[in-house]
């Protein structure tokens, strides 16, 4: 533990050193020597751990390098199709907001409550609302390799910025319903979020080191998916492997549930697209 | 089994009133906790531990690796979620290992540990899944047999 760093030690947390005592005194785990390693101090914010930490070397170092990084293939795509014209309108998205760099600071807010449909708006949905409303063109899907660059374009401008969602006002019932998503036990295993994500970061299950289950590294990209993919996409498996039913890409539950994992992330670095196992 | 849990009340589990809402629940094997424990084969015969052994290995059924260390060298990934069970044979006694596997939340309702042999009071269980236990009785009789083979002389 003494090897962790200040900001490691910081965490006053009874329940968090314990949930961490598979980390050798060495800093060492099934993954290696990963708590060792001085990046993660660029991570962990007060007791905030980003999925960077609980990361293999490996991985960190293909999120650390935009050659090695398999996501900018991705970006790639977004980028083109950022000064593409598309739809009936013939506009394409820098007509209207220019540089890609005027989107700096933007997607760390997100979900964020939207007016016009009374409920809240994840970044996809923003872009296929202009799409749909402001170009006359059809909507990406959630899953869809232009949504994932678009997305993955977008928060890249922002990266580094510090995760900032808001729960007031208007957004409060719809973080509770999200809060209460990650408490209810499900599946046939009856396991909640919080069970693996809260009271075991640290520890391995089978042959993967839990994390918090942090959001601001998404979409991100997976060794086992071989692609990008969304948090919802994310939310999806870790429901599955419960034996639990699913809810849809974009759905109102999964997108409360955003709020509330973006919520828990708050103050820790954006860094999509991260890259995992 | 300790005397002491003789002693109690035989409680018939809610099988009936699950039941009720959940017609499959009925086609559960009737069993019978007694103290902490269930004392009787849940499939009215021992189990093998070779089978169990297997069963606590395999992803899609026990799985038991995911969140337990257990004397078996030959898997690779072992999980810290849990206590180890080396020697677990030798600490519980098989009535209290049989409703461990069967259903801990009966001992401790906070548990993260699944309920092996349940199918009612689930939230949004997966459309494959619903309305089946995880684990058959004879399977829940194998890993049981398999744990008895854990103690601390091993
Ligand atoms: C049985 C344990 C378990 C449960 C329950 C579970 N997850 Fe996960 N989750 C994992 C594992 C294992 C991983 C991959 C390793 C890691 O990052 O923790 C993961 C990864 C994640 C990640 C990606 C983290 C990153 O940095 O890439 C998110 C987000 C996440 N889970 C959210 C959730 C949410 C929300 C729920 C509840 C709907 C949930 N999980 C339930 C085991 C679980
Ligand atoms: C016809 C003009 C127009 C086009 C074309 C357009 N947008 Fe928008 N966009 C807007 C307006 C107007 C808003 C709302 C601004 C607000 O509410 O502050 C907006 C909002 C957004 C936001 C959220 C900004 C914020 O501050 O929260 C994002 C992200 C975005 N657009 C991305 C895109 C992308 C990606 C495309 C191309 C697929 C695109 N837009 C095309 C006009 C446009
Ligand atoms: C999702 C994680 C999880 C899985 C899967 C799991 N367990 Fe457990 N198990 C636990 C936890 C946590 C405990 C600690 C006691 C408690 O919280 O109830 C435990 C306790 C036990 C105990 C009591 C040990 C003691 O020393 O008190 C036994 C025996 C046991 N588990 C056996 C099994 C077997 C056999 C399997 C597979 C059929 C299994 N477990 C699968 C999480 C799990």
């Amino acid at each position: 533990m003494r090897h962790l760093g200040t900001a490691f030690l910081g965490l006053a947390a009874a329940g968090l050193l314990a949930a961490a005592g598979a980390v050798a005194q060495d800093g060492s785990t099934a993954y290696g020597d990963i708590m060792n390693d001085p990046r993660i101090k660029d991570h962990i914010v007060g007791d905030k751990h980003s999925g960077f930490v609980y990361a293999t070397l490996a991985t960190r170092d293909m999120q650390e390098d935009d050659f090695e990084n398999p996501a900018f293939t991705w970006v790639s795509l977004g980028e083109e199709l950022w000064d593409k014209q598309d739809g009936a309108m013939g506009k394409s998205c820098a007509a209207c907001h220019g540089a890609p760099e005027s989107l700096r600071g933007v997607s760390v807010v997100y979900p964020k409550y939207r007016e016009s449909t009374g409920g809240m708006a994840a970044l996809e949905h923003i872009v296929n609302e202009c799409r749909t409303e402001r170009m006359g063109a059809d909507p990406w899907k959630w899953e869809s390799d232009q949504m994932l660059g678009m997305t993955a374009f977008v928060k890249l401008q922002s990266r580094g910025m510090p995760i900032d969602v808001s729960i007031d006002g208007p957004a409060r019932p719809f973080f509770e319903s999200g809060r209460d998503f990650f408490f209810q036990r499900r599946g046939q295993l009856d396991l909640a979020c919080n069970m693996c994500h809260e009271d075991h970061p640290g520890d391995m299950i089978r042959a993967d080191l839990l994390s918090y289950g942090m959001g601001n590294g998404f979409p991100t990209y997976r060794l086992k998916w071989q692609k990008l993919g969304s948090l919802h996409r994310r939310f999806a498996g870790c429901n599955k492997n419960i034996r639990a039913q699913p809810y849809a890409r974009g759905s109102d539950e999964y997108t409360n549930l955003e709020l509330f994992v973006m919520w828990r992330s708050n103050g820790l670095p954006s860094e999509a697209p991260a890259v995992r196992r | 089994m300790r005397s002491k849990a003789i002693t109690c009340a035989l409680v018939v589990l809610g099988l009936a009133g699950a039941a009720a809402s959940d017609a499959r629940a009925g086609d559960l094997v009737e069993f019978f906790v007694v103290g902490n424990g269930i004392p009787e084969y849940l499939s009215g015969q021992p189990g093998d531990p070779e089978r169990g052994r297997a069963v606590a290995i395999q992803r899609k059924k026990g799985n038991c690796l995911a969140c337990h260390k257990m004397p078996i060298p030959d898997q690779q990934y072992h999980g810290e979620v849990g206590p180890d069970l080396a020697g677990v044979g030798s600490r519980m006694p098989e009535s209290e290992l049989r409703l461990r596997i069967v259903n801990p939340k009966i001992a401790n309702p906070a548990t993260m540990m699944p309920a092996f042999y349940r199918v009612d009071g689930l939230h949004r269980v997966g459309k494959a899944f619903q309305g089946k236990t995880i684990l058959t009785p004879q399977e829940v009789e194998d890993v049981v047999a398999y744990l008895k083979t854990l103690t601390d002389d091993t």
